[in-house]
């Protein structure tokens, strides 16, 4: 059995390790209320963008974006939302699982991959897992804006206009609630019509100004407000799955150290009636 | 009473107004739409300007838009506004000051200069004073 120095100093540690955890549990818990903010606030934005364009799909237009149009599919690309820093439970491996089996459907019909990266930990985990990264951005902070993220996913978006790449997936989490965090893969390139049985006839819009220069505008906005809602929306994520992971760290630390110190006190105690038994039996003999 | 058709405005900040209305009447870049129920399918770009919304009871009121997009189904109304203000909380002296600082640029030709910018920010301005020019000319003030 370890001496009783040897578990204090073991005690002291894990306690100190405790403070740690349970400080930044409560720093992600205020960091929280505020990515939520930020994410329920473009919320109703990129929803409505989402349905105008699911319309839009649904349209049999005269004339058709380069963006609606179905091409048969050899090179794929993923735009991956993960987070800037790790200590957050299993949030960023569900994400990668989530892409990976996407990516993996794709490979076994011998399509190739393109990755668009967005955050350090994807970075670092397609370094080792191997892919054609072709973009990648980093240390957004907690505020991103949209034109930090703008650049790297024009690269995706020309390479789509080229002919390069004849879809393009957008990987991030979904915030259900603070407790629960969904991965998911959505298909942003071609546009999914959207399945509103009421425009399944055949119909068109009247365009002011033109078509050409009206979709060009309205889908490139279209990408850039899903792509800052899904970075957003990782955010408040990122800083739920962190409490939760701390929070959670910290409760172990205290088991760990209530069960230490029963161990301590025992030793303690042996220490003692072997000292007084010492004693009686010295004591005896005289 | 008038048929109604559910309107959404949004930007990119937050939602702005939602609920069913008689007609909405827009600045699109080709010129004013006015939208009323069981009008055909319309996208259209916005420019800078008021977005007059007339509710059920006949209640009118006013937002500012500085661009967006503008989406008509016979059953809905979507307009997604770059930045859109309540014209109630707009303060008319700093978008006076907007448009004299612009014009000032427009006629600084020494300094380096911006020309798009500058304009915009006019453009920007005078349609503020325009939203805010309507809401006097309705509550008669």
């Amino acid at each position: 059995m370890a001496s009783g120095k040897e578990i204090r100093t073991q005690i002291t540690s894990i306690k100190s390790t405790q403070k740690i955890t349970s400080a930044m549990e409560m720093v992600a818990a205020s960091k929280m209320r505020k990515a939520q903010e930020r994410m329920l606030l473009g919320k109703p934005y990129a929803k409505r963008i989402r349905s105008v364009v699911g319309h839009i799909a649904n349209a049999a237009p005269e004339y058709k974006h380069i963006f609606m149009l179905e091409r048969e599919v050899k090179r794929v690309g993923y735009i991956l939302v993960s987070t800037d820093r790790g200590l957050c439970g299993g949030l960023n491996t569900n994400l990668f699982k989530a892409g990976i089996k996407s990516m993996k459907e794709w490979a076994d019909q011998e399509v190739e991959i393109d990755l668009c990266l967005i955050g350090a930990k994807a970075g670092a985990f397609f370094k080792s897992y191997g892919g054609n990264v072709v973009a990648s951005v980093r240390d957004l902070g907690e505020t991103p804006s949209v034109a930090d993220l703008i650049g790297s996913v024009k690269v995706m978006l020309d390479a789509y206009a080229e002919g390069k790449i004849d879809k393009i997936y957008l990987v991030g989490n979904e915030f259900v609630n603070t407790m629960t965090q969904n991965p998911h893969v959505n298909q942003l390139l071609p546009l999914l019509a959207d399945d509103n049985e009421k425009l399944k006839h055949a119909w068109d819009y009247l365009y002011e100004p033109e078509a050409r220069d009206l979709l060009e505008g309205l889908l490139t906005r279209y990408i850039e407000s899903q792509v800052y809602q899904a970075v957003v929306e990782n955010g408040s994520c990122e800083q739920a799955a962190r409490m939760l992971a701390m929070k959670s760290a910290t409760d172990n630390a205290g088991d760990m150290i209530d069960d230490l110190q029963l161990v301590y006190n025992k030793a303690r105690q042996a220490a003692i009636t072997q000292e007084l038994s010492e004693i009686v039996s010295g004591a005896s003999a005289v | 009473m008038a048929m109604t058709v559910h309107c959404d405005i949004v930007s990119a900040e937050k939602e702005i107004f939602s609920g069913l209305v008689e007609m909405v009447i827009a600045a699109g870049t080709e010129g004013d739409v006015g939208v009323a129920y069981g009008h055909a399918p319309l996208l259209t770009s916005l420019q800078p300007g008021p977005i007059r919304v007339i509710k059920q009871n006949g209640e009118e009121e006013v937002y500012y838009v500085s661009g967006g997009f503008l989406e008509v189904q016979p059953y809905a109304v979507t307009v997604l506004a770059d930045t859109a203000l309540r014209a109630d909380d707009m303060d008319e002296a700093a978008a006076l000051d907007a448009k004299k600082d612009a014009e000032k640029r427009m006629q600084d030709q020494s300094t380096e200069f911006d020309y798009a910018s500058a304009a915009t920010q006019l453009a920007e301005a005078a349609a503020q004073l325009r939203t805010l020019q309507a809401i006097r000319k309705r509550t008669g003030k």
